[in-house]
């Protein structure tokens, strides 16, 4: 027999890395922290977790630090990770590796976030439930699903219900997807913050205290949030009275906001359908608290609010002065907002088939009190080019095809 | 008589030419998770008492806090390497260090003198390839600890120094979590070997000494005690403690470093401090408070908050805080008062 030539044994023990890829099983049952955390970090790259079917009672939080690993369950509704008993960490489940696939499983009650990702590039969620079961309470986790500081963030398919923060919530990260997930009562339903290119559509956001919000916010690494489009969403009857703790950001959101800017460039949302939304369907402003960071800029600009479905909105506006204003404009308000802080240099363009009001504040600190309201026309505004649609590497979606 | 000699003689020859156990620098070096603690020896004895040659027990100014675990700490550098000194960052560690950190608690610690019930060992490893965490948890009998990489709970209970009996789920972290407080911009690191806590006057002289330290300037860093007002002021104190508790992960290249919050040692005294910077991703840690630190307002400052509370949703840090350290929260309260 001759020699194997070395370059053709190279070839093959290339080929024989993903041939080794395992599946690791983990059965509902008694050790379930143990069993599914070791085998969440004796997983290789490659690997499977797969979850069985039942309920998991965790003692802990979870974590995956490696790279090139799905992590599997039967279904939303048939894997529950159940952290009712949860004694420590601040999440349910933490990601901190690449190329992760999280997809078919629930994570039920977390103490704290439900699943969050760090560090995480080009991480997957896919068809995932994080829900807490006793419905809206303070006392719930601030976010559902969480992935921070990333870049290529493809969230598909989940449900988020009860986080007393914000359901979906991605921060500081870049080029960003999140489609065809539904939001209900959390207090903020999904929100993109200081991040760069996001298109979040095709999302049911109901029954939070506001919709879909797209924030900046100062002293963090990453700011100057820019280039999101929120189109095609179904952002309806956000009814559920604000439940976060005070100081927190979304504790300053009013009820019933559909779609709310803040602090953001570049932001397109069109294509909705915004109904039933007490405060407004469309709010855009500026951050309005004291700063000290130099870098940051806290107005809205280059915002375009374009061929939205507009339903009843404005009825009971939930910001300071917001009942007063409703009354003298015959006891709504129309159903978009601006609060007109920075002027038309701004570049805020609305293009909807109803009316818009901008408060007329001068600047992004100028009190509520000192408002010039009147009705916004855009019509001789150009509206600002609208940001590219933003594509995962092909990994990513063909993982979940 | 002779014959008994004889046999003495004999047997002083077979204990001298029994090799003295070293510790295993093959095993340090290579691939391999071992099983046991003992299979490094580090120790000369099974309870992990008594190093072994170049196995050096040190103590830090200003310690963890980590559910009122005592700890014993010991640092392997391998014969004819050194640690390189370094002013600021934790000291340049050559391959085949080993850190050995063991928790353990007294039955009563008003009993100076009462030994350690040990709970974990925790190992850091210098490999070629980078540092590894390995946590070993001490079996029943306190003959050696095994490795158990997804963690665990064990249940303790003492008298702590004022007489009260405590008694919680300790949590063994798993080698994940090694990370959630060692990652440093992606890589594994060591925390505590930095020359600001070594350096209590003599124990960074007596590694020189051991040939374990290249070096040792004059005029190296020392942070205080966090508990002894005469080691230092107060602000001082507190930044030590935050440094060593919190600035590990809340610092620019920490995992906690998207909080904006950083409280390491050198971290100016502004908004990413703290000073009256509101919550980012706080969640319910926020505790309806404005402020990580409201300057001269404890009672309205959201990070002493975090301290004391024991939701896991809530409470930091995240990991070995299964008791509040009433004693770190009143430094920190003390502190925060003196802010302007």
């Amino acid at each position: 027999m001759k020699p194997i030539p070395f370059a053709l044994a190279a070839a093959f023990a290339v080929l024989s890395t993903p041939l080794l890829a395992a599946t690791l099983h983990v059965a509902a049952g008694p050790d379930a922290q143990e069993r599914l955390q070791s085998a969440l970090i004796e997983a290789q790259p490659g690997d499977t977790v797969e979850i069985g079917a039942g309920r998991f009672d965790l003692t802990d939080g979870l974590s995956l630090d490696v790279d090139k690993v799905i992590v599997k369950g039967a279904s939303a509704s048939a894997t529950i990770l159940s952290f009712k008993g949860q004694k420590g960490a601040g999440e349910g489940l933490l990601v901190t590796s690449d190329d992760v696939v999280l997809r078919d499983f629930a994570v039920e009650d977390s103490r704290g976030d439900g699943i969050k990702s760090k560090g995480a590039n080009r991480i997957v969620y896919h068809n995932l439930r994080v829900e807490w079961t006793g419905g809206p309470k303070e006392t719930n986790g601030a976010y559902g699903i969480y992935p921070v500081e990333s870049t290529d963030v493809l969230i598909d398919g989940v449900t988020v219900k009860g986080a007393s923060d914000a359901g979906i919530y991605v921060g500081q990260s870049k080029n960003i997807i999140v489609r065809n997930s539904t939001a209900m009562f959390n207090v903020a339903g999904i929100e993109i913050e200081n991040s760069y290119n996001a298109d979040v559509f095709s999302n049911i956001s109901m029954h939070n205290t506001g919709g879909i919000l797209i924030f900046d916010l100062p002293n963090l690494p990453q700011m100057g949030g820019h280039m999101v489009r929120v189109f095609s969403n179904r952002v309806e009857a956000n009814d559920t009275p604000n439940f976060a703790p005070k100081g927190n950001i979304v504790a300053s959101v009013p009820n019933g906001t559909g779609v709310m800017v803040m602090a953001n460039r570049d932001v397109h949302v069109f294509a909705n359908a915004l109904a039933n939304n007490a405060t407004a369907n469309v709010m855009v402003v500026a951050y309005k608290q004291s700063f000290t960071d130099p870098t940051y800029n806290p107005l809205p600009r280059n915002v375009v609010v374009r061929d939205n479905m507009h339903g009843r909105a404005g009825w009971a506006p939930g910001f300071e002065g917001g009942k007063e204003l409703a009354a003298a404009m015959g006891g709504a308000l129309p159903p978009i907002f601006w609060d007109g802080a920075g002027g038309p240099a701004t570049n805020i363009v609305i293009r909807d088939t109803v009316p818009a009001i901008s408060l007329g504040l001068a600047a992004y600190d100028t009190p509520i009190g000192a408002a010039k309201p009147g009705l916004i026309d855009s019509t001789s505004a150009t509206p600002p080019a609208e940001p590219a649609p933003v594509v995962m590497p092909t990994s990513m979606e063909a993982a979940i095809r | 008589m002779i014959r008994t000699f004889v046999a003495l003689a004999l047997w002083a020859a077979l204990v001298s030419s029994s090799p003295v156990p070293q510790v295993d620098l093959a095993l340090i070096n290579g691939d391999t998770l071992p099983p046991r603690l003992s299979d490094f020896h580090f120790f000369a004895d099974a309870g992990a008492q008594r190093p072994n040659a170049r196995v050096m027990a040190y103590t830090l100014n200003t310690p963890l806090f980590s559910d009122y675990a005592e700890k014993q700490r010991f640092l392997f550098v391998p014969d004819g390497t050194k640690a390189a000194y370094r002013d600021n960052d934790v000291f340049d560690l050559p391959i085949g260090t080993a850190i050995i950190k063991s928790f353990g608690y007294p039955a009563d610690f008003r009993n100076a003198a009462a030994p350690l019930k040990l709970i974990e060992t925790r190992v850091l490893l210098r490999r070629a390839s980078g540092w590894v965490a390995l946590p070993y948890v001490w079996n029943a009998d306190g003959s050696d600890a095994i490795l158990k990489r997804s963690g665990t709970r064990v249940p303790v209970s003492f008298v702590n120094a004022n007489g009260v009996n405590l008694s919680f789920s300790y949590a063994v972290p798993n080698s994940n979590q090694c990370k959630g407080c060692h990652d440093n911009g992606g890589a594994l690191i060591p925390i505590g070997p930095k020359a600001r806590n070594l350096n209590d006057g003599t124990q960074l002289q007596a590694m020189v000494k051991a040939k374990m330290l290249d070096r040792l300037p004059k005029d190296a860093p020392r942070v205080p005690v966090w508990d002894d007002p005469a080691s230092g002021s107060i602000n001082d104190r507190a930044r030590a403690y935050l440094d060593v508790n919190c600035g590990h992960c809340h610092s620019r290249a920490g995992p906690a470093n998207t909080s904006g919050l950083w409280l390491d040692w050198h971290q100016p005294q502004d908004a990413n401090l703290g000073l009256g910077k509101r919550p980012t991703a706080a969640g319910r840690g926020s505790g309806n408070l404005d402020f990580a630190i409201a300057p001269g307002h404890p009672e309205l400052s959201y990070l002493p908050f975090r301290m004391q509370s024991l939701d896991p949703g809530i409470a930091m840090p995240e990991l070995g805080r299964q008791a509040v350290h009433a004693e770190g929260v009143a430094l920190i309260s003390e502190w925060i008062k003196t802010l302007k």
